[in-house]
């Protein structure tokens, strides 16, 4: 189980005008991992994986739903998590970068974003491996100007794009088995 | 940046969700796909007491054909257009869903809340009302049927009652020999267009029989370029018609300077988006496969 600890303060000190706010109970799996806990409701997706569940590879860039650093699964569709309540997610399956990994072993698009020069800084890469997620999972063969539509909504500040170009290319084919 | 504290309800039926609205007053608002309140919200240009989730009332997200009809849950989310082969019947409503901002928001948005939201920006108002379109929206006193054209009556601005939510969109498929086509110019995916057109002519061999053309982002609701379809209404569609149309919508524009570009600027791109909507639009009508992608910057 987590530490709710952090967010039932939160609750206590959360107040609007006329009135204490009610916190909220959520359910809610991450990472294939069952959580039961409460929260104020205005503490958003990203909040509660970072500060209430130590899941830090969700970046926060920009807060303004623009730079995708924040992008996570919601139920298999990518989600800007800086930009929905943690309550909305009751009953969703989230994935974060963090879920990408099985037993230690990075999976074809880490592979790929490595070995592509993908990242420099990395503070975009958990955003645009999710996407990469999202792509691959509905067009194992995407073309050019899909993978382009596929990372529209992620700013990378190092890279200039191109290699994270071809490492989304590079994870297509590895992931057929190619 | 955590947006102000507001109580949470999560509806589990249209009627309950407008009675949670009418029991919270105007204190209350409808969360929906959340993008574009949670981020007004955050700014504090909006400050709800309370919200009251409909993400989670069954059978809110649909898309069906009925007779001549297209019907749109409320809840439906941009990216379910955009992958709908049922909404690909009519192309223009692929151009508008397929533009908006990037797949994390087309993701997460409704067409509903799009509506409701009556931005200047928003893309959809401009697209569905080249089309006969009509929002039906229930309350406490029960369901009644707005034409989109009466819906928004100015920016952020709708005919909504305090306890109304939109249940469904409906847009009549144009007849045979009809085509419409919707481009925008944008500064990149995730921000609002700069400026954007929408089309959709009717014709009888290469005389335009019917024409409506939309303009986003140049005034405070969608703007109908009245002179410019009268210019084209009638007319053989040629080269010159169009860009006698063209000119026709510049003047009819009443864009504001803002970050995005200058008003005569934003005058400038409406001729071009205008020009080039219009072509599709036309080649579509003929029964052509056209793909149409927005201008980015
Ligand atoms: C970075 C960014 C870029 C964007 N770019 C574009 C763009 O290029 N083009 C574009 O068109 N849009 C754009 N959007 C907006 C996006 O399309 C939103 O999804 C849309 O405007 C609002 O839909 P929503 O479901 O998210 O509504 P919400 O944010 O949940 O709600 C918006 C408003 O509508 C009300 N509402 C919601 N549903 C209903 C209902 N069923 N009945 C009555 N009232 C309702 C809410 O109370 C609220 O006041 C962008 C948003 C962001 C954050
Ligand atoms: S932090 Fe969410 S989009 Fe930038
Ligand atoms: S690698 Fe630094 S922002 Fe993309």
């Amino acid at each position: 189980m987590p530490k709710p600890a952090v967010g039932i303060k939160r609750v206590a000190r959360a107040k609007t005008r006329g009135g204490a706010i009610e916190p909220v109970p959520l359910t809610l799996t991450v990472n294939g991992k069952a959580y039961s806990i409460t929260v104020e409701p205005r503490l958003l997706l990203v909040e509660l994986l970072r500060e209430q569940l130590d899941l830090t590879g969700t970046h926060v860039g920009c807060d303004t739903t623009y730079c995708g650093a924040c992008t996570v699964l919601m139920n298999g569709k990518t989600v800007k998590s800086c930009t929905v309540f943690a309550v909305q997610a009751e009953g969703a399956e989230i994935m974060t970068v963090e879920g990408l990994a099985k037993n230690g072993e990075l999976t074809a698009i880490q592979q790929a974003f490595g070995e592509s020069y993908g990242l420099q800084c990395g503070y975009c890469t958990p955003g645009l491996m999710m996407c990469t997620y999202q792509l691959l999972s509905s067009n194992p063969q995407p073309n050019d100007s899909q993978i382009r539509k596929a990372i529209a909504g992620n700013t990378c500040r190092c890279t200039g794009y191109q290699n994270i170009f071809k490492a989304i290319e590079l994870a297509a084919l590895k992931a057929r088995g190619a | 940046m955590f947006p102000p504290a507001f109580n949470y309800h999560r509806a589990k039926s249209l009627k309950e969700a407008a009675s949670m609205l009418a029991q919270a007053g105007q204190e209350a608002k409808l969360l929906a796909g959340g993008q574009s309140l949670i981020p007004l919200m955050k700014l504090r240009f909006a400050s709800p007491k309370h919200l009251v989730d409909l993400n989670f009332i069954p059978r809110l997200s649909y898309i069906k054909k009925y007779k001549d009809e297209l019907h749109f849950g409320a809840l439906t989310r941009h990216s379910e257009i955009e992958n709908s082969a049922t909404a690909a019947a009519v192309p223009i409503l692929h151009d508008c869903a397929a533009g908006i901002a990037d797949v994390q928001i087309r993701n997460r948005g409704t067409l509903g809340g799009s509506l409701a939201e009556a931005d200047p920006s928003g893309d959809w108002a401009v697209v569905l009302s080249t089309l006969e379109t009509s929002l039906s929206c229930v309350g406490q006193k029960g369901e009644r049927r707005i034409p989109l054209h009466d819906f928004i009556t100015d920016a952020y601005t709708t005919v909504l009652a305090p306890d109304e939510v939109v249940r469904e969109i409906s847009v009549k498929i144009p007849p045979q020999g009809s085509g419409g086509a919707y481009l925008a110019f944008k500064r990149a995916a995730p921000v609002y267009p700069t400026a954007s057109v929408a089309v959709q002519v009717t014709l009888e061999g290469d005389v335009c029989q019917e024409v409506a053309i939309r303009m986003g982002c140049v005034g405070l609701t969608p703007i109908r370029a009245s002179q410019a379809e009268g210019v084209l209404r009638g007319a053989s569609l040629g080269e010159k018609a169009i860009e006698i149309a063209a000119e026709a919508a510049r003047s009819e524009a009443d864009p504001q300077p803002d970050m995005r570009g200058s008003a005569e600027y934003k005058r400038m791109l409406v001729g071009v988006l205008m020009k080039r909507a219009t072509y599709a639009a036309v080649r579509r009508a003929r029964g052509e496969r056209v793909d149409v992608s927005h201008l980015y910057a």
